[in-house]
């Protein structure tokens, strides 16, 4: 590359592209987040699967009894997906409190975590769309149509609002992450239909079609995240050349506003599902994963140039 | 405030945004009430109770039942018998709920009710406390195909019955010109659980002795019925329950002639 072709990122620093090293060890470097969200993704559909069909206890307690949905942890401490219950409630019906209490639970974590970072991390349908989204750019396919990632918004309303109207849970009735995770616990069904469909979509129709723009529990956790999310991308702007290779491999681009993040610090709380693509893949290290500084006094200021110094 | 008029070309393009911005948000809503339709029809069309699925024991009436079950699965899992499972999508039976067919594997009626205990949101009635009182199903016997209504003696099912005596009694009928009679199992439909022993038990090829919802089978024969022969309450020639008729008046004054029914009092 000639020095005369070079392009300078706002900062007067030379803007460099993303190379993928030779060797093993570089790449798996560069992967390690896929790899270690494979491993949860994984380990917790395992956890589930071991007490349900093979005993698995601590205690003589069983270990993780139920799906994503509604569970126990070792007999005792309940856990509920919040967004179920939500809807649940907008039925008009009384719970009992075991399940609001787990819901409570879950809805804390994950406000602590970061709202989506259930969806890279936990949620059984994200391989699938990994997978499709990884297939799709190798094929090459454009967009075959608009849609707006606001799309899963009204999703969200709708299925609060019909939950009220038809008197069910209306998202949890169709919901392919809920089909896709009970089948793969308590035996298979036509509920991979569904997510043959979601693969097929998000391949062939919108670029990370189902968790980008339609998802209502994606959309759920979002609204988490932007009001709570605590573990964050962090931004070290002045480091920042804009090469953009963490848009390329960002699932929600829109998130990585670079004048915004520069002046905040941190990618957008919110959309950004923590999972981690962008930080290995930035030229400059500018990114990396950090505590929302709720407990420190430290302005972001003062941390960026404590960075350059170390 | 005097009306600030706009010059004509600035006010042309406020109404070109304004009325980009009307048909926008009409389609988007239009396209939102579509969708909506459509995921309202497929969750009823799913939610539509099914007829034959037998529910876990306390399961609240169908509708409560599908609005609160979370199909977590954990009942499934809290059954030591493996009689439950949940439906999966494509089965007949409201997606993920649980259920299950006594034919294969029946509820045992465990006293301390493990399925109810695991149960997070109440769709299985955590009040319920003993198993006696859960209304699983109701078993009805196919006459025409029930050994023992053929003058066999079988009454499996009698024998097989947890509540013997109280949910399925046995009867004796005449056998047409016989002077022997035939045992007959009769189900009483005030103590059966429905738990489906004894469709598990029957020994006919299919089952002659079934759990369905009760709803499915059962009549009512209407509060308006009185049958003196059973009932304690008085008959009256007002077809009302003894508590909802006026107090006796007592208060008649001497030498005034009775009621219209002094006939049927038992002074007469």
């Amino acid at each position: 590359m000639s020095t005369s072709t070079q392009r300078l990122g706002p900062n007067g620093k030379p803007v460099r592209p993303f190379v993928m090293p030779d060797t093993l060890s570089g790449k798996l470097k560069v992967w390690r987040f896929i790899i270690y969200r494979r491993i949860v993704q994984f380990t917790v559909l395992l956890l589930f699967l071991g007490s349900v069909h093979w005993g698995w206890s601590v205690f003589d307690k069983p270990l993780l009894v139920g799906t994503l949905s509604s569970s126990e942890f070792l007999g005792v401490i309940p856990m509920a997906d919040p967004f179920a219950v939500l809807q649940m409630f907008f039925t008009g019906h009384v719970l009992n409190a075991e399940v609001v209490i787990g819901a409570l639970i879950i809805l804390g974590f994950y406000a602590i975590l970061g709202g989506r970072t259930f969806c890279s991390w936990v949620c059984p349908i994200n391989p699938v769309t990994d997978l499709a989204a990884w297939l799709r750019k190798r094929l090459g396919f454009g967009p075959a149509c608009n849609l707006n990632r606001n799309t899963r918004m009204i999703v969200l309303a709708l299925a609060l609002v019909l939950s009220a109207i038809t008197g069910v849970a209306a998202f949890e009735w169709i919901s392919p992450i809920s089909m896709l995770h009970r089948e793969l616990i308590f035996g298979i069904g036509l509920g991979l239909t569904a997510v043959l469909g979601i693969f097929l979509f998000d391949l062939f129709i919108v670029r990370n079609g189902w968790c980008g723009h339609i998802c209502p529990l994606g959309a759920f956790y979002s609204v988490v995240g932007r009001v709570a999310g605590l573990l964050q991308v962090h931004f070290d702007g002045p480091t920042c050349t804009h090469c953009g290779e963490c848009a390329k491999v960002c699932p929600e681009p829109q998130v990585l506003n670079l004048k915004k993040a520069a002046a905040t610090g941190r990618v957008e709380p919110g959309d950004c599902t923590n999972c981690g693509r962008c930080i290995p893949v930035c030229p400059e290290d500018t990114l990396h994963f950090d505590w929302r500084p709720l407990l420190k006094n430290k302005t972001q200021t003062t941390e960026a140039t404590d960075r350059r110094a170390a | 405030m005097g009306g600030a008029v706009a010059p004509p070309m600035q006010r042309n393009m406020t109404d070109k945004s304004r009325r980009d911005f009307l048909q926008k948000s009409a389609q988007g809503m239009a396209v939102a009430a579509t969708g909506g339709l459509i995921w309202s029809f497929l969750v009823r069309q799913e939610a539509k109770a099914n007829p034959a699925a037998i529910r876990p024991p306390g399961a609240l009436v169908e509708a409560d039942f599908n609005a609160t079950c979370i199909k977590c699965g954990q009942c499934v899992r809290a059954c030591p018998y493996d009689t439950l499972d949940l439906a999966t999508a494509g089965q007949d039976i409201p997606i993920g709920t649980p259920y299950f067919f006594p034919r294969d594997i029946p509820c045992y009626m465990c006293p301390d009710i493990p399925c109810k205990v695991a149960c997070p949101t109440g769709a299985l009635r955590a009040d319920l406390s003993d198993i006696a009182d859960s209304r699983m199903g109701l078993a009805v016997i196919d006459m025409e195909n029930c050994l023992s209504w053929q003058g066999l003696r079988c009454e499996v099912c009698h024998r097989e019955c947890p509540l013997r005596d109280k949910a399925i009694g046995i009867e004796t009928h005449p056998r047409q010109i016989s002077k022997h009679a035939m045992f007959v199992p009769i189900v009483h439909s005030d103590a059966c659980t429905g738990c489906g022993i004894c469709e598990k038990a029957c020994p006919t090829e299919k089952a002659a002795i079934r759990v369905v919802p009760a709803e499915l089978v059962q009549g009512k024969i209407g509060e308006h019925y009185r049958l003196g022969w059973k009932i304690d309450t008085p008959i009256t020639q007002e077809f009302k329950p003894a508590d909802d008729r006026p107090a006796a008046q007592d208060d008649a004054a001497p030498g005034e002639a009775p009621g219209l029914d002094y006939l049927n009092e038992g002074s007469f």
